[in-house]
């Protein structure tokens, strides 16, 4: 019969099906953080042990600083001992971590695939919700809680309902200047924040075999934010391109093996998935988000929307809560949107490519003089190579300031965070009431777009900017 | 875990869409530790006002619903982050079931392991019991897991799905994690059977 991706990963996991409907999932990475510590102590609790560590892979990316590598100048003594807490169970249970002195630390979403640890193919799981990034690969990877944690690191195996299929085609080719990021914005404002609900999504269609790896990942990424338990783009020759010669990767007659397995992933032709949606990459611009929901996003051409012309009476309630938080009007062009921060980082959008297109924008220009502007890059790697590039430079030559890899101002909960009733332009992936500190607005889009509002202190349709550049 | 069959309480309607965790307990709190509770920080930017006093408009500050153990809300409750500690802040405030349209996966998956039974109602019903809760503050909802059935406050019935597994370990209080651990020669089986084809480890 024919099979989804998904279907030929599930099946290929699959340990015990029991007839109502759960399966006993073998996890083949588990990636773990400073949330983990709740998990080490339940398994303590219970006199458990990790059972198969060399599958475990930790990084410390929540609570670290991004002004400094050394944990003990962690001033908040709970933070302090989160971090050391998850290097103490990961030394103990002999599990591989990327501590703060590896220059290989980094955002747990980053460095999965940087280091090759992610592969296609793969069940992937960490006690974050972001998880679904490492699904660009054609892996199935996706978020669980606490009590799960524990669960895998006691057995090396998940217990799941068997989630439904939805395949998300985006066809022809996207027009310059529109990116990974708009693409995603674009079909959560579709699809809704419960759109994929329930479900695991395969991203098709040419304009997403165009994007680079980093791209995929951005995409798959932000999957949960509609919902969607998982989100996968089938290996092909970028993914491949992508994972040759990683420190993890396989090597030697290894490699064209699992080359050959990783082709083979492909949902089959006539596979039938239990939805199917389809968007014109032609029709989508730079996107902004204006409310406190990823689904509240807009073209940046577009204005902020009358909550009365929704028909939808909760939606209507939500969109005027929204409009009171992010204290705006309806009917104000979303360029005229001042802001005074900027965010780029988080595992969204942090990788050598995002940095790459927000410095092509920033350039010999200055951020505005009420702007107070970040870039963190998303590991110590990405930082390294952003540095032999150049882009550290041009970054800091116009007023951002250049921090060490981490979640930093996505979430705050190292401490940066945006201070209450500021407006941030940020990279990150959630737009949620406080998400970045009580009473901070946030304003999702692409590397690129934050770094426009960087230089206007307003949001900017990053296309007039850069046909001004050339 | 904690045995879940039958639960008669006083119902909370929460009648917003897309609650996410973030809403549930703020991020900054995720430092705490599991066995001092997490209760206090239940919807702690809504619940207090900036000064740490009680926000008098929010519901739960309401003394007909400062004692409710179900909560009814909106679609999508739950969604975003995979905090574990969205479940433990409604559990240790004292709430035991949570009734909506829909859930965030994440949040439904770690309800069921802690004790927090998720609820998935029709829409409609789920709406309009949302505005008889508003309209007569402080009624009870009786939930029977066993019989998988909701009562509502005006004696109607609605029934409800839930997967056997996770219903045998709530019915029974039985941890599925010792239940896995009692079939760990199948995974090693497994595990032997799936070495021998991959080799990535
Ligand atoms: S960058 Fe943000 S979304 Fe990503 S793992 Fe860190 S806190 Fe979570």
């Amino acid at each position: 019969m024919a099979s989804t991706m998904f279907e030929k990963i599930w099946k290929a996991h699959q340990i015990i099906a029991r007839p109502d409907c759960q399966t006993l999932l073998y996890v083949d990475r588990h990636l773990i953080h400073e949330g983990s510590a709740t998990a080490f102590q339940f398994l303590a609790d219970r006199g458990l042990r990790v059972r198969v560590p060399e599958r475990v892979f930790g990084t410390p990316d929540h609570y670290v600083p991004t002004n400094t590598r050394d944990a003990s100048q962690i001033e908040d003594a709970e933070r302090r001992r989160m971090v050391e807490s998850l290097s103490r169970n990961a030394k103990n249970a002999s599990i591989t971590m990327f501590g703060l002195d590896d220059r290989r630390h980094g955002i747990v979403h980053v460095i999965g695939p940087e280091q090759g640890i992610s592969q296609p193919g793969m069940l992937i799981v960490c006690g974050d919700s972001h998880t679904s990034t490492h699904g660009a690969l054609g892996a199935l990877a996706f978020g669980i809680g606490a009590t799960e944690v524990s669960h895998v690191l006691a057995t090396q195996t998940l217990w799941q309902r068997k989630p439904a299929t939805m395949r998300i085609t985006v066809e022809g080719h996207l027009p310059h200047a529109v990116t990974a990021k708009d693409v995603i914005l674009a079909i959560i404002a579709t699809i809704g924040a419960d759109g994929a609900t329930g479900h695991v999504i395969e991203y098709a269609g040419a304009a997403i075999c165009d994007l680079s790896m980093e791209g995929r990942m951005t995409v798959c990424n932000m999957s949960i934010e509609a919902g969607a338990r998982a989100g996968m783009i089938a290996p092909d020759k970028v993914t491949c391109n992508y994972l040759q010669g990683r420190p993890y990767s396989p090597v030697g007659p290894a490699w064209e093996t699992e080359v050959g397995r990783w082709r083979a992933l492909r949902s089959d032709p006539d596979a039938k998935f239990d939805r199917e949606v389809m968007l014109q990459a032609g029709l989508i611009e730079p996107m902004v988000t204006w409310g406190t929901s990823p689904q509240h996003a807009s073209p940046i051409s577009g204005r902020v929307p009358d909550p009365a012309e929704n028909e939808n009476s909760s939606q209507r309630d939500a969109m005027m809560r929204a409009l009171t938080y992010m204290d705006l009007r309806p009917g104000t062009a979303l360029t005229d949107i001042q802001v005074n921060r900027v965010f780029i980082g988080s595992c969204t959008n942090s990788r050598i490519e995002d940095l790459r297109s927000a410095a092509t924008v920033v350039k010999g220009l200055r951020v505005k003089s009420n702007v107070s502007a970040w870039v963190v890059p998303g590991s110590g790697l990405v930082k390294a190579q952003a540095e032999v590039e150049g882009l550290d430079r041009v970054f800091k030559e116009a007023g951002f300031q250049w921090r060490e890899a981490g979640c930093s101002m996505c979430l705050g909960t190292n401490g940066e965070l945006v201070p209450t009733g500021e407006r941030c332009a940020s990279t990150s992936n959630r737009n949620f009431v406080g998400r970045q500190g009580p009473g901070a607005r946030t304003h999702l889009m692409s590397p690129a777009m934050a770094a426009a509002a960087a230089l206007t202190g307003h949001l900017t349709d990053v296309r007039q900017m850069i046909a001004r550049h050339s | 875990m904690e045995r879940f069959t039958r639960l008669e309480a006083i119902a909370l309607p929460f009648p917003l869409s897309n609650i996410d965790t973030d809403q549930v307990v703020p991020a900054r709190f995720l430092k705490k530790l599991r066995r001092d509770g997490f209760g206090q920080y239940l919807f702690n930017d809504l619940r207090f006002q900036s000064d740490g006093s009680e926000n008098p408009e929010f519901p739960l500050n309401r003394p007909a619903y400062r004692s409710a153990r179900i909560i009814v809300a909106g679609a999508n409750f739950g969604c975003g982050s995979s905090r574990e500690a969205a479940v433990w802040a409604l559990h240790d405030y004292g709430f035991r079931a949570a009734i909506a349209p829909s859930f965030g996966d994440i949040f439904f998956n770690n309800s069921l392991k802690n004790g927090l039974l998720p609820i998935v109602l029709p829409p409609a019903v789920v709406l309009g019991l949302l505005s008889f809760l508003r309209a007569s503050p402080g009624q009870r909802v009786s939930v029977d897991l066993p019989a998988q059935l909701v009562t509502l406050p005006d004696g109607s019935t609605c029934g409800f799905e839930v997967d056997a597994f996770a219903k045998e370990c709530l019915v029974y209080g039985l941890d599925e994690l010792e239940y896995t651990l009692s079939r760990l020669d199948e995974i090693v089986k497994f595990e032997n059977a799936y070495k021998a084809k991959r080799l990535d480890v």
